[in-house]
């Protein structure tokens, strides 16, 4: 298969950044989107130009690592997979794709297709975790806990901090992450304790590093790669105005 | 004055969600007052009477502007954030995203239009009706007549005999529409209650209360444009109730 492709090329977070075309050929059509991106390098390098950055590390679908704004897509337009799991099958034979960075005020650029998202890290570090000892490891059926709220939990939790929510938001915002995090640890009894207190630092957050306000458009679940949903928001909006009426 | 409702996002947008639940029932307290019209146009006046410049009524009209007022410098306070936050560089290509309502992602400018609407209804009725009655006068002068300020029937049928004030309100009642169907399932989320289950059930209340309201309001403008007659005008006008 062949492919045009425009790449946003932008040298740093200070320079103007642009877009420019590339062709690659020859790509086989169960070549995965970084591995064309892999071999579109290869021959830049060839050619004695500068290779594109990007993003990645697993390329399983779990580090979060990948991120892309794939034909106005975060991660393509395959459903429910990062950017590292889509196949150039994806795509039609002889298209123009077009590759752009996250764009959101609080994801500035650093290079080409990489963006800064240490806002995320940030908000976890506000309190997305829970306090408890850690040596030895404790006993699996210690706490019971219902089917149903465990599956609730790991479905929040399968959210990989990729950054696809707040770079599809039309308002920049970051609810869906920060949903999930809060919303995979208030169904467990061992993040309950903490839950007005994450909950409030969490969204404070948020607001500070500037992320913008949830207007309820779902388009970040239908972006989402791990099709996380926003039932999710509604119930961080509840722990949070919980928490606010008790104080 | 630190208060999570006007420095924490989850806190202003409770704020919205809150008012907006409050002009959602007014429209429907409105829309049921309207429909008397259809039935009856003298009970429509005793309901205009009943509602002149008592003091609940003025209690009523200064709750529901300042409900107006704080839904509408709120939402625009949270838009500059939002614009704000979505940063300067912007994508090139876009893409509807599969299940985004059109209408969720142009909250704003449909609130506009609702706004504008308001005002030109406001110009139409209030300052006719009510306003004329704060002012001590008890008429005045609509197309040449001569409509007391209790007689909102006539008004009505003044006001809706022009063709092109029946499309204006319609566009105003489409506007609406769109701005329902998103805000009224989206209030529950804001506030919390909501959940995969119910999203199916509150979008579909969204659009029922939406289509209720539109039609509710359509259909008594559109009723007094084809029964709209000079005689009818002059029997209003000369009613004693």
């Amino acid at each position: 298969m062949n492919f045009t492709l425009k790449i946003w090329r932008q040298r740093d977070a200070k320079s103007q950044g642009a877009f420019e075309t590339y062709k690659v050929e020859n790509i086989s059509a169960d070549t995965s989107f970084l591995e064309m991106m892999d071999i579109l390098n290869n021959n830049l390098i060839h050619e004695g130009k500068e290779p594109v950055a990007f993003d990645h590390d697993c390329r399983e679908g779990i580090c979060g690592m990948c991120s892309m704004h794939i034909n106005g897509h975060a991660h393509g337009p395959s459903q429910a997979v990062t950017t590292c799991q889509m196949y150039m099958r994806k795509f039609k034979d002889g298209s123009t794709i077009t590759i752009e960075p996250w764009r959101s005020a609080a994801f500035p650029v650093i290079r080409d297709l990489v963006v800064d998202r240490s806002a995320y890290d940030k908000i976890l570090q506000a309190g997305g975790f829970i306090s408890v000892r850690t040596n030895s490891v404790p006993d699996g059926n210690a706490i019971p806990i219902p089917k149903a709220d465990a599956d609730e939990s790991m479905d929040a939790a399968a959210c990989v901090g990729c950054g696809a929510c707040a770079a599809t938001c039309k308002n920049g915002s970051a609810m869906l992450f920060v949903a999930a995090r809060v919303s995979s640890l208030a169904k467990l009894p061992q993040g309950k304790v903490e839950g007005a207190r994450r909950a409030k630092s969490m969204v404070a957050k948020m607001d500070e590093l500037g992320f913008g306000n949830c207007t309820n458009t779902g388009a970040c679940q239908a972006q989402c790669p791990k099709q996380v949903s926003i039932a999710h928001i509604a119930r961080l909006n509840r722990e949070f105005l919980a928490a606010k009426l008790q104080d | 004055m630190s208060c999570f409702l006007t420095n924490s996002s989850v806190g202003k947008k409770l704020v919205m969600s809150i008012s907006g639940c409050f002009l959602v029932l007014f429209i429907l307290f409105h829309m049921s007052m309207n429909l008397t019209m259809l039935f009856s146009w003298q009970g429509y006046n005793a309901i205009c009477e009943f509602l002149g410049a008592n003091w609940y009524a003025l209690a009523g009209t200064a709750l529901l502007a300042a409900g107006v007022l704080v839904h509408f410098v709120y939402a625009f306070i949270l838009t500059i954030d939002n614009y704000r936050a979505r940063g300067k560089q912007r994508y090139a290509v876009t893409v509807q995203e599969k299940g985004v309502s059109w209408a969720s992602k142009n909250m704003l400018v449909l609130g506009v239009i609702v706004i504008l609407g308001l005002g030109l209804h406001l110009v139409h009725f209030w300052s006719k009706m009510q306003l004329v009655e704060i002012m001590g006068a008890h008429a005045s002068v609509v197309g040449g007549l001569d409509v007391p300020a209790t007689n909102g029937a006539a008004l009505m049928m003044v006001t809706f005999s022009k063709w092109y004030n029946v499309v204006l309100y319609l566009v105003w009642f489409a506007a609406l529409w769109f701005h329902l169907t998103h805000g009224v399932w989206s209030m529950f989320q804001t506030a919390g209650f909501a959940n995969d289950t119910w999203y199916p059930r509150l979008k579909c209340g969204a659009n029922i209360v939406a289509t209720l309201i539109f039609l509710g309001f359509a259909v008594v403008a559109v009723y007094c444009y084809f029964t709209s007659t000079p005689q009818l005008i002059e029997e209003m006008l000369t009613y004693v109730g």
